[in-house]
């Protein structure tokens, strides 16, 4: 195969998508230029802008709701689906054709995640899709947002990598990569979102981020998007000289993110306004979302600033007198958001957490407390111990109650107002200062919004012509439930037992990995594990069998199964396998089954992504 | 009977002021005809050494001798700006070739317009009797007419000051510079370069990025009409 001219960089996010480009004939060295792909989209029917970003929004229109000659682009498109920013427009007058946070349910453990549910709650004349479907329609649109500017280098035949958050359980890793393939990527990796966003800051210090970086440095990457909050580690090592990047933790799943924090405003200021007797409907929340928005960064761009007016516009054509005008005080952002989001606590905080009610309807499993800081705090305790292992690391110090970053990084448009980024720097550096350690620095990130395609365009650029490369491997180890052999009592569920299949750390493209266990598969039948992770169990090897362990530590996940095809065996006759686990060159975990009995046969284990309850 | 003596000297005055009428326009056609020869000088020395700027004028002078043509044959409904006075023949001047206007396509302006109502309320706002509200009431919906109008500059325009000097400042005009961009006013006599205060730094569009439309859209249709359902 003839080498690929460019390297192609995909932001799939929660809100927003975006796609970034190296061309392999210009820059050298230190000096790699990027470029993002402006994306043709839908700005109103019958007109075609170009837009940085593309919003991860579906709109399924009714089809009478548009004439079809208005919604086509500058390619063959179908006409029952909108992507982009008229799909939003639109998805704010009539939500219940509107898909959005797709990305949120792909990964989703309760649910089919391949079945067509999407938009939730719609009547059933709308024609629903799946969030996997949704995922490869925005790809699909980027894909030809890319072929009708590069006829000559489609995007198929090009090196890519898609982005996914750092905290992707292996079933929405192996979904994003099959929607990837699905539109035809060939030469694919997966890459975490704030892994991305240090490789942007990388790219931007043309080379001087070997001055700024030290060995020894733990840096923090805190990346707040428009509907996620995704934490990692990496620390700076050193290898024969050179300076060497190591992931070291990941944070859990938690959906929180900057559109929270509008809501949230836009709440503040309804209430306000319903004192006065205004009632708003849904599209003028909508508008007084946006409103709160920009008068947000207005705000907290300048703090001498009061108050910022916003006006609601009247929906019917009658502007003046039909408007209706309130304002957001600098106090209301303030309390609400800076106190509410990110709100000084000490080191010993945690995110709190509330039972849900048992008569719960299936939705997203949003965040229960909305304090970045608790959860930053939670996740830097939890990961005291990450840097053991370490090369060139000193132990922390006995009194360390969380790891000690040195240096973070902010990612997500949230902290485009640098007060935000100053007041987390600022509560991270009282944590550090009670347990006498020095401040940590805050890392220079140019493109809050970008940076993840970008970094994820100069990945696959390292990848082939060398450069920094953030090793880590699997954020996770991963664990196989095995009931234990016992007396069945009645009432009590067998005793269960945690097979490390994985380890943490294992590096893509490396060498399978096998516990010796012997598992019997049942001819025909579908058999099924019981599937759980860490990401602090750093020293449990291959082939550890965990009889006891602290309930926080292992997470369950979706479950695995496989089958075993009937052919040239007798139905329900049972062979002896074993598990093999190999990370993939891709970043996906591949399970397969292995006969004792030798032969050239293999199974593949699948991640159930089909939801529990459904079976 | 005419009283001779007065119709001599009506005569004598006759004479003088067909005399002084004659000095004027003759004064006029003198200057006229320096001008002409500066512009004939001018276009002949221009068509000589650019001849793009050589085929254009061609281009035009057929169109204006057409035009000419079309004034001579039926004097009257030809409106001359100057009444050219009885007892001279006023001599045929070279004009300037006719315009070449390039068709400013309508689309593009119902499309800016289409725009401006749809995130900025433009055409609501205008189409009200401000007189019927309140400056306060006035004031709220202008808000959203800025901030929106603003979005739209921002989004499809690129837009930078003509000139980089403060404004009230003393700017100086070298000899060639662009009349296009730089308007001049006041006493304006001499030769450039001129000196002068910056009035108004400008304003130049650097870039313009409006939306694609499809063929067979109605841009007419400014802002559909919404019905609930």
């Amino acid at each position: 195969m003839s080498e690929s001219r460019y390297f192609i960089g995909i932001d799939l996010g929660t809100t927003h998508c975006a796609l970034a480009f190296i061309d392999s004939q210009e820059g050298d060295g230190d000096d790699i230029v990027d470029a993002t792909l402006p994306i043709p989209q839908l700005s109103a029917p019958g007109e075609v802008s170009d837009r940085p970003l593309l919003p991860s929004f579906l709109y399924l229109p009714h089809p009478e709701e548009f004439r079809p000659v208005d919604l086509t682009l500058p390619w063959p498109s179908d006409p029952s689906r909108i992507t982009g920013e008229l799909a939003r427009a639109q998805g704010s007058t009539t939500p219940i054709r509107l898909v959005s946070s797709a990305k949120s349910w792909l990964c989703h453990p309760d649910l089919d995640r391949r079945a067509a549910f999407l938009p939730e709650g719609a009547p059933d004349e709308v024609t629903k899709i799946s969030p996997f479907a949704a995922s490869v329609q925005y790809l699909s649109h980027l894909r030809e947002a890319w072929n009708v500017q590069n006829p000559q280098d489609l995007l198929e035949a090009q090196e890519v990598t898609v982005t996914v958050p750092a905290s992707f359980d292996p079933a929405a890793r192996e979904l994003t990569a099959e929607a990837a393939r699905a539109i035809g990527i060939a030469n694919l990796v997966l890459l975490e979102e704030p892994q991305a966003a240090l490789y942007s800051w990388v790219n931007d210090s043309h080379g001087d981020w070997r001055t700024q970086a030290r060995v020894g440095d733990i840096i923090l990457v805190v990346d707040v998007g428009g509907g996620t909050t995704d934490l990692s580690l990496i620390a700076v090592t050193e290898e024969e000289g050179a300076l060497e990047l190591t992931r070291i933790a990941v944070g859990d799943h938690i959906l929180l993110g900057g559109d929270n924090m509008d809501l949230t405003l836009a709440h503040l200021v309804r209430a306000k306004l319903k004192g006065d007797g205004v009632e708003l409907d849904r599209w003028q929340f909508q508008a007084l979302t946006y409103g709160c928005r920009q008068a947000k960064e207005t705000l907290l761009g300048d703090p001498d600033l009061n108050s910022v007016p916003i006006v609601v516009p009247s929906r019917g054509s009658r502007l003046i007198g039909g408007s209706i005008r309130t304002d957001l005080t600098q106090e209301e952002v303030t309390r609400t958001l800076v106190e509410g989001f990110f709100p000084e606590v000490a080191a010993d905080a945690r995110p709190v957490f509330r039972a849900r009610s048992a008569l719960t309807q299936v939705s997203l499993p949003y965040a229960q407390d909305p304090a970045v800081t608790r959860h930053l705090a939670a996740f830097l305790a939890r990961q005291a111990g990450a840097t053991e292992d370490l090369n060139g690391f000193t132990q922390p110090s006995p009194g360390a109650s969380f790891l000690h970053p040195t240096a973070i990084l902010f990612n997500g448009g949230v902290f485009k107002p640098v007060v935000l980024q100053d007041r987390v720097m600022g509560i991270i550096n009282a944590w550090l200062a009670a347990e006498q350690a020095p401040p940590a620095r805050c890392l220079d990130a140019r493109d809050l919004d970008l940076a993840v395609a970008r970094g994820a365009a100069f990945y696959a650029h390292a990848r082939r012509h060398g450069g920094v490369r953030i090793r880590g491997g699997t954020s996770h180890a991963y664990y196989v439930g095995i009931e234990a052999a016992a007396p069945a009592i009645p009432g009590l569920d067998p005793e269960l037992h945690a097979l490390c299949v994985v380890h943490l750390g294992m590096e893509e493209g490396s060498a399978p990995v096998s516990p010796p266990q012997e598992f019997g598969l049942v001819v025909g039948e579908l058999v099924r594990f019981r599937f759980f992770s860490s990401n602090v169990r750093r020293d449990d090897q291959v082939g550890e069998l965990l009889t006891d362990w602290p309930a926080d530590e292992l997470t369950e996940l979706d479950e695995i199964q496989t089958e075993l095809p009937a052919e040239g065996r007798k139905r329900g006759e049972i062979v002896p396998v074993r598990l093999e686990a190999q990370v993939t060159e891709v970043g996906t975990l591949e399970l397969t089954a292995i006969p004792i009995a030798g032969g050239s046969e293999r199974w593949r284990v699948a991640f159930n992504t089909r939801g529990t309850g459904a079976g | 009977m005419p009283d001779p003596q007065s119709s001599a000297a009506q005569r004598l005055g006759n004479a003088a002021r067909l005399f002084l009428t004659w000095l004027i326009a003759a004064a006029k056609w003198a200057g006229r005809m320096l001008r002409r020869l500066g512009i004939a000088l001018m276009v002949f020395g221009r068509a000589l050494y650019d001849p793009e700027f050589g085929l254009a004028f061609n281009r035009g002078f057929s169109r204006g001798s057409e035009a000419l043509a079309r004034q001579a044959q039926p004097p009257a409904a030809a409106p001359s700006a100057t009444p050219i006075p009885a007892p001279l023949q006023e001599p045929v001047r070279p004009l300037l070739p006719a315009a070449t206007l390039d068709k400013a396509p309508p689309d593009s302006a119902l499309l800016l317009l289409g725009l401006f109502q749809k995130e900025a309320r433009l055409v609501d706002f205008l189409q009200q009797d401000v007189g019927d509200y309140s400056d306060q009431q006035v004031g709220a919906a202008a808000r959203v007419v800025h901030q929106g109008l603003r979005r739209v500059l921002d989004d499809h325009l690129t837009i930078a000051p003509v000139r980089t000097e403060p404004e009230g400042g003393r700017v100086t005009l070298p000899a060639g510079f662009d009349p296009a961009e730089v308007r001049i006013t006041g006493q304006l006599v001499g030769e450039p370069p001129f000196r002068g205060t910056l009035i108004h730094a400008g304003w130049r569009a650097t870039d313009l990025r409006l939306p694609k439309v499809v063929s067979g859209r109605d841009l007419s249709i400014l802002a559909a009409a919404e019905v609930e359902l």
